[in-house]
C-alpha cells in the first residue's frame, strides 16, 4: 500500500528544489509527484504550494485541470485505453471487457491491492494502429482480446509495462524503444519531409543569411501553419522579431490532440532533428535564445528519444552557445510534457500550460507574438511547420512555393485512419482531390469522411471531388474514413462528448453549450427528436460558435453542422412527426424509470402486465 | 488628451482613450453593455461572454477587447440580444436558480439580466441540476455553489483587492467550479468584512452573509424598481 502522505516529504522538497521552486514549472513538479506517488495528495498540494509560493487552491486548480494528474490514489500501473471513435470501431469494447474481467475492476477504478488502475482517454495519436492503450509511460497498439488478456496477466504478475514492449527493452536505444512500441506508419514519403533529408543543410544556409532574409524566405515560400489554423508562418516570425524585448521564445507545439491526427508522432520519431533544426532557424530569425518543445502527455513514450536527440545536438554544437561556431548564436530548449488536455494545442493555452497554469487560452489581444510566454514575444508553431521551415531554408522558397496550389504551397502530411486498408501517414502536395487520397489509402467503401478531425468537416460521397487545400477542405492532417456501416449520429455524439471532456470551462458557451448540444444529439439517437430540434441544434451551434472565447468552442459544433448540411437524411430518418400534436420528446416510460427504481416495483398503470 | 479617439457603438459616437476596452469606454459614455463576470474595480475576465458585441463584424467580448479608432461596434441588435439571452439561459440551466426561494432575489444580477434581456418564457435547454453540499462552516458566511455562475468575481476580489486568495477555480470543463483555499470556508482566512464577501461582488445568491438575510424586504431591493445597467445609462443624462 501507499505510504501515508506527509506535508514535508523530502522527495517532494527535492523535486521542487530541482526545478528552482519555480511556480512556472508547476506542471513538471506535479507530473513528477504523480509519477512518484501515483497521485497528488492533499498534503502534497499544501507542501508544493508552500515551496513555490502559491496558495493551495492555485496548486489544486492546476492539479485538477489535467487528466493525467489525479487527486485520488491510482495504481502503480495505470492502463489508459484509447476510446476514440476509431478504437471503438476497432474493438475497444471487447478489449475493455477482457481487462475488466482479468483485473476485476471497471473503468475508472483501481484494484484493491493498489497495483493497477483502468481508465479511458481520448485519442492518443495511434488511430492507424487501433485499438491502442497507454500503460504508464509506454503504449500498446493493435490490441486484441487475446493480447489484452496476456497484458493483464503479465501486469498482475508484476511485470513492468516496458517488458510488454520488448524482452530487452532496457538494452534498446530510446529510438529503438519507440519503434518497438509503435510502427512508423509512413505509407507515402514526399519530397519535403519524409524522403531523404540532408542533416542541418537548412540551418547552415540560414546562418549565412541575415535574420530578416530568413524570414523573407519563409514568407516567400508561402508556408502556412500546419496545425490547422493556417496562419502565414513567416508573418508570425516577423511580428515576434520586430517587437522590442529582452527575451524571445520559440515554442514547438507537439500537442497534436485532434482526434485522428498522428502525423507529428511520425515526425517526432523519424525526423526529430529536422524539427529542432527548424526551431533553431526560427530562433535565429527572431533573435530567441530559449525554446520549449511542448510534448503532449500521450506521447510520453517519445520523451527519452527526444531528450537523447537534444543531448546529441548539444554535443554536436547544434544547440547551446555559439551554435556551429557562430559567436553569439545561442539557443537551447527544454521539453515540456503535457498531461492530458486537448485544449493545450491552442497556442495561448499551451503557453499557459508551459507557465505552470491550467491550460486555459489567454485573452487576445495581446497575441503571443507580442506578449507570449512569461510576457515575452513568442512564436508557437506546429511540429510539421518547423520541419518544413528547415527544408525551405535548404532548398529555397521557390522550390517549396512551386509545389501545391495557389494559397496552399508545398506538401502536407495527412494522417488517415478508420475504414481503409492502408491507414497511416501520407506526404502529398496540397491540392489533391479527396477521392485521390482515399484511393491511395484503400478507402473504396468510404461513405463519410471527417476531414480535419472533429473540429473540421464531415463530408459524404458527393464531396469527394473537393480538394485538400486551405481554401476548400482545410485540415491539420486528420482524415478519418467511415464506411456505410457506421452510424453517423453515434460519431457526432462521440465527437461532442470529446469536446465536453476537453472544454477548459473558462467561457459559458463552450462549457455549458456543448453539454446541451450533446444532450440534443442523444435525443435524436433515442428517436425523441422532432423537426423543431433541428432548428434548436442550429441555433445553439450558432451561439456557441459566435460567443466562445477560443477555437475550441468556435469549432466544436462543426460535427453537428457539417452532418446536418451533408447528411440531412440521417437526421430526417430519426425525427418523429408531431402531426398528432403530442410532445414527441416526452417518453413516459423513461420518465417513470427512476421512480420504478426508487419504489423498487413496476407501475400499475404503465406496466400493463404488472400486478402487485 | 491628444491621443483620444472615437469609435461607434450602434451608430453612436463614443470617445475613448488608448488602452480602454470597448466596455470601459461605453460605461463612461453612459452606454450599458450587459455583463456578468465583469465588475468595476476588478480585472477583466471575459468568461461569461454576455458582453459579446460585434466589432468590425467580429464577435468579441466588450470587457476585454480594446477600443480602436473608427471601430464600428454593434451591441443591441436582435441577433446579439438573442445570443446574450442564450448565454444567460445557459447559466440558469447550469445551476439551481430557484428565484422564489433565493435570498438574493431582487438583488441578483443573473435574475435582473434575465429580465433585462426578456427571458420571459420557458427555455429549450435541459436542466443540469447540480447537487453540491452547502458550505455553512464559517460563522459569518455561507456558500451555496449550486447557485454559482463561475463568474470568478470573488476569486479576483479576494486575490487582488483583499490580498488573500480565499477562492479559486478547480476542475475543467463542465466540472470547473469555484472552490475555497482549504477543506471548507471556516479553514480559510475569509472574513465577512472582505471585499470578496461584500454584496456587490457575488452577482447571485452563492456567497451569503449570515444574519442579514431578508433584512431588506422583497420589493425594496436593487432591481425591484430599476433595470440592471440603469445606473450606467443614467450617467449620460
Amino acid at each position: 500500500m501507499l505510504d501515508h502522505p506527509r506535508e514535508d516529504d523530502p522527495v517532494i522538497t527535492a523535486i521542487c528544489r530541482d526545478l528552482g521552486n519555480d511556480r512556472h514549472r508547476l506542471l513538471d513538479i506535479l507530473l513528477a509527484i504523480q509519477r512518484k506517488d501515483r497521485w497528488i495528495s492533499p498534503q502534497a498540494l499544501t507542501h508544493v504550494a508552500r515551496l513555490v509560493g502559491l496558495t493551495r487552491i492555485q496548486v489544486e486548480g492546476v492539479a485538477s485541470f489535467y487528466s493525467f494528474l489525479s487527486l485520488e490514489p491510482k495504481g502503480r500501473v495505470t492502463i489508459r485505453l484509447c476510446d476514440d471513435i476509431i478504437d471503438r470501431h476497432a474493438g475497444f469494447a471487447a478489449v475493455l471487457r477482457v481487462f475488466e474481467e482479468e483485473l476485476g475492476i471497471g473503468l475508472g477504478q483501481t484494484s484493491g491491492d493498489g497495483a493497477v488502475s483502468l481508465d479511458a482517454t481520448p485519442c492518443i495519436g495511434l488511430c492507424d494502429q487501433a485499438p491502442a492503450a497507454m500503460v504508464n509511460d509506454v503504449v500498446l497498439t493493435r490490441l486484441t482480446p487475446e493480447r489484452a488478456r496476456e497484458v493483464a496477466r503479465a501486469l498482475k504478475a508484476g511485470q513492468r509495462p516496458e517488458d510488454l514492449i520488448h524482452p530487452d527493452f532496457d538494452r534498446l536505444t530510446p529510438l529503438e524503444r519507440a519503434r518497438a512500441a509503435v510502427e512508423t506508419g509512413i505509407r507515402q514519403a514526399g519530397a519535403v519531409l519524409l524522403g531523404p533529408v540532408p542533416a542541418e543543410a537548412g540551418l547552415r544556409r540560414a546562418m549565412g543569411m541575415e535574420p530578416e532574409q530568413v524570414i523573407d524566405t519563409v514568407i516567400a515560400s508561402g508556408l502556412r501553419g500546419c496545425g490547422g489554423a493556417g496562419f502565414t508562418s513567416g508573418q508570425k516570425w516577423r511580428f515576434a522579431a520586430v517587437t522590442p524585448a529582452d527575451r524571445r521564445f520559440v515554442i514547438c507545439n507537439a500537442d497534436e490532440g485532434e482526434p485522428g491526427t498522428f502525423k507529428d508522432r511520425v515526425l517526432l520519431t523519424e525526423r526529430a532533428d529536422l524539427v529542432i533544426e527548424g526551431m533553431t532557424i526560427a530562433a535565429r530569425a527572431i533573435g530567441a535564445r530559449e525554446g520549449i518543445l511542448y510534448l503532449r502527455g500521450e506521447y510520453v513514450y517519445l520523451r527519452d528519444h527526444l531528450e537523447a536527440v537534444l543531448a546529441a545536438r548539444r554535443n554536436a554544437g547544434l544547440l547551446g552557445h555559439d551554435i556551429l561556431g557562430q559567436a553569439g548564436f545561442d539557443f537551447d530548449l527544454r521539453l515540456q510534457l503535457g498531461a492530458g488536455a486537448y485544449i493545450c494545442g491552442e497556442e495561448g493555452a499551451l503557453i499557459s500550460s508551459c507557465e505552470g497554469l491550467p491550460g486555459e487560452p489567454k485573452t487576445r489581444p495581446p497575441f503571443p507574438v507580442t506578449r507570449g510566454y512569461l510576457g515575452f514575444p513568442t512564436v508557437v508553431n506546429n511540429v510539421e511547420t518547423f520541419a518544413h521551415a528547415a527544408r525551405i531554408l535548404d532548398k529555397g522558397a521557390g522550390w517549396f512555393h512551386a509545389m501545391g496550389t495557389h494559397g496552399s504551397h508545398g506538401t502536407k502530411l495527412f494522417s488517415i485512419s478508420g475504414d481503409c486498408t492502408r491507414p497511416g501517414v501520407y506526404e502529398l502536395p496540397y491540392g489533391l482531390e479527396l477521392r485521390e487520397l482515399l484511393a491511395l489509402a484503400g478507402a473504396e467503401d468510404a461513405a463519410a469522411v471527417q476531414v480535419g478531425g472533429p473540429s473540421g468537416t464531415m463530408v459524404g460521397r458527393d464531396s469527394f471531388h473537393r480538394r485538400l487545400t486551405f481554401d476548400d477542405l482545410a485540415t491539420g492532417g486528420a482524415v478519418i474514413v467511415f464506411s456505410g456501416a457506421r452510424n453517423i449520429l453515434e460519431i457526432v455524439e462521440y465527437y461532442l462528448s470529446f469536446f465536453v471532456h476537453e472544454s477548459c470551462g473558462y467561457c459559458t458557451p463552450c462549457r455549458v453549450g456543448n453539454v446541451f448540444l450533446q444532450k440534443a444529439i442523444q435525443k435524436f439517437r433515442k428517436g425523441h427528436a422532432d423537426a423543431s430540434d433541428i432548428a434548436y441544434l442550429r441555433d445553439l451551434s450558432a451561439t456557441i460558435i459566435e460567443t466562445s472565447r477560443c477555437g475550441l468552442g468556435m469549432t466544436s459544433p462543426n460535427p453537428v453542422l457539417s452532418t446536418l448540411a451533408n447528411f440531412p437524411l440521417v437526421y430526417g430518418a430519426v425525427t418523429r412527426s408531431t402531426e398528432d400534436g403530442m410532445q414527441a420528446s416526452f417518453d413516459i416510460q423513461s420518465a417513470i424509470d427512476r421512480a420504478r427504481g426508487i419504489a423498487k416495483r413496476r407501475s400499475h398503470i404503465y406496466d400493463r402486465d404488472f400486478s402487485a | 488628451m491628444s491621443d483620444a479617439f472615437a469609435f461607434t457603438i450602434d451608430g453612436v459616437e463614443v470617445p475613448a482613450r488608448p488602452g480602454q476596452t470597448i466596455m470601459e469606454a461605453a460605461d463612461a459614455a453612459g452606454i450599458y453593455i450587459p455583463r456578468l463576470c465583469d465588475h468595476e474595480g476588478l480585472r477583466h475576465q471575459g468568461g461569461c461572454r454576455v458582453c459579446t458585441v460585434k466589432a468590425g463584424g467580429r464577435s468579441v467580448a466588450a470587457c476585454t477587447q480594446p477600443a480602436a479608432p473608427g471601430l464600428t461596434v454593434d451591441s443591441e441588435t436582435l441577433h446579439i440580444q438573442a445570443m446574450r439571452r442564450d448565454l444567460v439561459e445557459m447559466l440558469f440551466h447550469e445551476g439551481n436558480h430557484l428565484c422564489p426561494i433565493c435570498e438574493a432575489s431582487g438583488n441578483c444580477e443573473l435574475q435582473a439580466m434575465a429580465y433585462r434581456l426578456g427571458m420571459t418564457e420557458p427555455t429549450r435547454f435541459p436542466w443540469l441540476e447540480p447537487c453540491r453540499p452547502v458550505d455553512a462552516s464559517h460563522p459569518d458566511i455561507a456558500l451555496d455553489t449550486n447557485r454559482c455562475i463561475s463568474c470568478g468575481r470573488c476569486i479576483r476580489a479576494s486575490q487582488d483587492v483583499d490580498g488573500k486568495g480565499v477562492f479559486g477555480y478547480v476542475g475543467r470543463g463542465i466540472h470547473r467550479r469555484v472552490a475555497v483555499n482549504g477543506p471548507d470556508l471556516a479553514h480559510t482566512d475569509a472574513a465577512v468584512t472582505d471585499f470578496a464577501m461584500s454584496d456587490e461582488v457575488c452577482p447571485v445568491g452563492c456567497i451569503l452573509r449570515k444574519g442579514v438575510g431578508f433584512s431588506v424586504p422583497i420589493g425594496e431591493r436593487d432591481f425591484d424598481h430599476k433595470l440592471i445597467g440603469q445606473d450606467i445609462e443614467d450617467r449620460h443624462k
